[in-house]
């Protein structure tokens, strides 16, 4: 009896071994599904997947920030025996030394969106250029006011107080974009340029981007150019101003291309907004895992940058002079969440 | 005749001795009994202190009518369900479901009349149903299977908070698809203005709501049932009080205040957000437990509540305002929670 056991238990785990050597599996760890940005992503790689005929296995973290689940999900992976494995960070540095457990094991690790730090702990970064996304909207709030643009009275509406990379990318690219003297790039807050009423963070959502914007404008009712760090920040910074009757004379920039994002610019809520583009992100990521297991290539990164640059495109229904953008019918068609 | 003389000598002998007991009891101890019969206090003079050192730091730009009254549009939510926090704590309850349940309640509210298209009335009546029924498997769990509260309400957070996202997909329905199709769902956004003064129809739904529930958890059977099941709900059976039928009627009144929470949600913010409102649940218990509350039931008064949401309130306007970094807002309400529980402690040793 124990001996057909074992012999029926063997011959399980050899089909089983069998059945992972015939196809390529691939897992995506992203910070949270309930994100609409990393649900696109899913989507994305889900369909590339299987497109190629790549086993893929999702992980996710509960929150935000939850550095533990992600972990886990790498552990697993390994364990697996992933080929690779797309992974968007919640603690770009603390995950280094079980990213690089994955490599050392044979895994292709590509960092989408969220860069590792140092950035060169992955196989290879897929990302937007967050600097730039930010630069674009500030060059076209800087063209959209013209001369006013010189008494312009900025609110800066950030992500959080302890200042994630991509938050600070945003908006230092938005103020150089604008014309303001950074400081320390890598850092915001620092600037003395007396055009910037101040900083407050919002969390990304609707909730705090309105609670940041009514402390903004408490001390200072006249702002008239709001930077948000994202497309339900501004939606929740155009209702505080709405309740104040100043939605028509305030410019409000986003940063994320989401649909209702792209809605609201059609609407007049936001002027512009740089849009991302999760899908492509995931897809080329999974692209890049197939050719790995195929012949052992690695991606590289786009020429003068350290990662690859998966696009970003300014959409505004309002173009300004020496700005490259696309309208919200094309944004449309891009969006995504 | 005479026993009634008797009474009189011995009630006026009495009057000495209890003059002497006063008398030793000195000011600490007369401020000491003074808080204990008025559990509101305490948290009514920090506020009113802190709004006082704010507008002498700030000057006209805190003290002002639009700086006021704006924080008190910013507290309505957590004020709201910080309500709905006290009832449950006060019968020595947790419930950590609140947020989870006003966001859900929220987004049924938004899906039933957008992806379902249900008339705005029904909607709204859906959510508020939805928001009891949870309140009322969390009392069910509690009262009658007699699982631990924290256990319950920590379950049923990740479940409505799960159902929420698998419901929603995360959608968010914007604001202006909503006052262009469905304005009601609006209705606590809209607002009166007095001179300044800004009050939308949330805020003054909260204020009506705490000193509605502060006067019938004071004056009804049903409230002190209430109070009664907190300090000691075997004495609570003992004299005829249904203790489960109290409990399950608390959780399913705070499950509909929480709901109704979800609605101003959508007033505040505009559009039906799937992702806000996720750090209601410890906000609620912060405002409560800063309100004078006690966390072991049967003791502290609604009003303290909501004094406890207002004074994170100015501390987060202040703070701002007087350009500190926000970090510095919660550090000193940890410092407020930790001194409530201490003054709570102190409070309590008047009894023994």
């Amino acid at each position: 009896m124990k001996r057909t056991l074992i012999a029926a238990a063997a011959a399980l785990l050899a089909s089983t071994s069998l059945g992972l050597a015939e196809n390529i599996s691939a897992c995506l760890i992203t910070k949270t599904d309930t994100n609409p940005f990393f649900v696109k992503m899913k989507e994305g790689a889900t369909e590339k997947a299987q497109e190629l005929g790549i086993d893929l296995k999702s992980f996710a973290g509960k929150i935000d920030g939850d550095h533990e689940t992600q972990v886990q999900a790498i552990e697993t992976c390994i364990a697996d025996g992933a080929k690779g494995i797309l992974l968007t960070a919640s603690d770009t540095s603390s995950i280094v030394p079980a990213v690089l457990q994955a490599r050392e094991a044979g895994l292709l690790v590509i960092a989408l969106d969220t860069p590792l730090s140092p950035i060169d702990s992955a196989d290879a970064t897929f990302a937007t250029d967050n600097f730039l996304a930010g630069e674009l909207i500030g060059k076209w709030a800087a063209a959209a006011l013209g001369d006013e643009a010189a008494n312009a009275k900025i609110a800066m509406l950030d992500l959080a107080v302890s200042q994630p990379t991509v938050g600070v990318l945003r908006d230092q690219g938005f103020l150089k974009g604008f014309g303001v003297d950074l400081g320390d790039p890598n850092k915001w807050g620092d600037e003395t340029d007396p055009r910037i009423v101040g900083n407050d963070v919002t969390a990304g959502n609707e909730e705090g981007g309105r609670r940041a914007m009514e402390n903004l404008l408490a001390q200072e009712p006249f702002i008239n150019v709001v930077y948000t760090i994202n497309e339900p920040a501004a939606a929740g910074a155009y209702e505080a101003l709405k309740a104040i009757g100043r939605e028509n004379d305030v410019l409000i920039v986003s940063v994320d291309g989401g649909c209702p994002g792209v809605a609201n610019v059609k609407d007049g809520v936001i002027g512009a907004t740089s849009q991302q583009y999760p899908l492509l992100m995931a897809a080329l990521g999974i692209e890049a895992i197939a050719a790995w297991a195929k012949d052992g290539t690695k991606p590289s990164p786009t020429p003068g940058k350290d990662f690859f640059d998966t696009g970003v495109a300014l959409v505004t229904d309002k173009p300004a002079d020496g700005v490259e953008s696309i309208d919200t019918a094309k944004g449309k068609e891009l969006c995504w969440g | 005749m005479s026993s009634g003389q008797r009474f009189e000598a011995a009630a006026a002998r009495d009057d000495t001795v209890a003059e002497f007991d006063d008398h030793r009891r000195g000011l600490v101890g007369t401020l000491q009994h003074f808080l204990h019969t008025t559990p509101a206090a305490v948290p009514l003079i920090v506020l009113l202190v802190s709004i006082a050192v704010f507008g002498l730091l700030l000057g006209s730009k805190f003290f002002s009518p639009f700086a006021l009254t704006l924080i008190l549009q910013q507290v309505q939510i957590v004020g709201i369900v910080a309500a709905a926090q006290s009832l449950v704590i006060l019968t020595a309850g947790i419930d950590l479901s609140v947020g989870a349940i006003a966001v859900l309640s929220s987004v049924v509210m938004g899906t039933f009349s957008f992806r379902y298209g249900l008339p705005v009335p029904v909607a709204i009546a859906s959510g508020l149903l939805c928001g009891t029924l949870c309140g009322f498997f969390n009392g069910w769990l509690v009262a009658r299977v007699k699982l631990p509260p924290f256990i319950v309400t920590l379950g049923m957070w990740q479940i409505v908070l799960a159902a929420n996202f698998l419901y929603s997909a995360n959608e968010t329905i914007r604001s202006q698809d909503i006052s262009a199709n469905a304005p009601l769902l609006q209705f606590f956004g809209n607002k009166i203005n007095l001179g300044g003064a800004i009050f939308t129809y949330g805020v003054i739904f909260m204020v009506v709501l705490v000193i509605g529930l502060a006067y019938v958890l004071r004056q009804t059977a049903w409230g002190r049932h209430v109070y009664a099941v907190g300090d000691d709900p075997e004495a609570a059976e003992l004299s005829g009080v249904q203790v489960r039928k109290t409990l399950i009627s608390v959780y399913m009144l705070s499950g509909l205040i929480c709901a109704f929470a979800g609605w101003a949600l959508i007033g505040r913010i505009g559009s039906v957000s799937p992702t806000s409102g996720q750090l209601l649940n410890i906000e609620s218990i912060t405002a409560v437990v800063i309100g004078g509350i006690s966390l072991f039931g049967g003791r502290g008064s609604i009003l303290g509540a909501l004094f406890g949401a207002l004074i994170v309130g100015v501390f987060t306007l202040g703070l701002r305002l007087l350009g500190a970094d926000a970090q510095w807002t919660y550090l000193l309400i940890g410092v407020l929670i930790i001194a409530a529980v201490a003054v709570d402690q102190w409070i309590r040793k008047v009894a023994a």
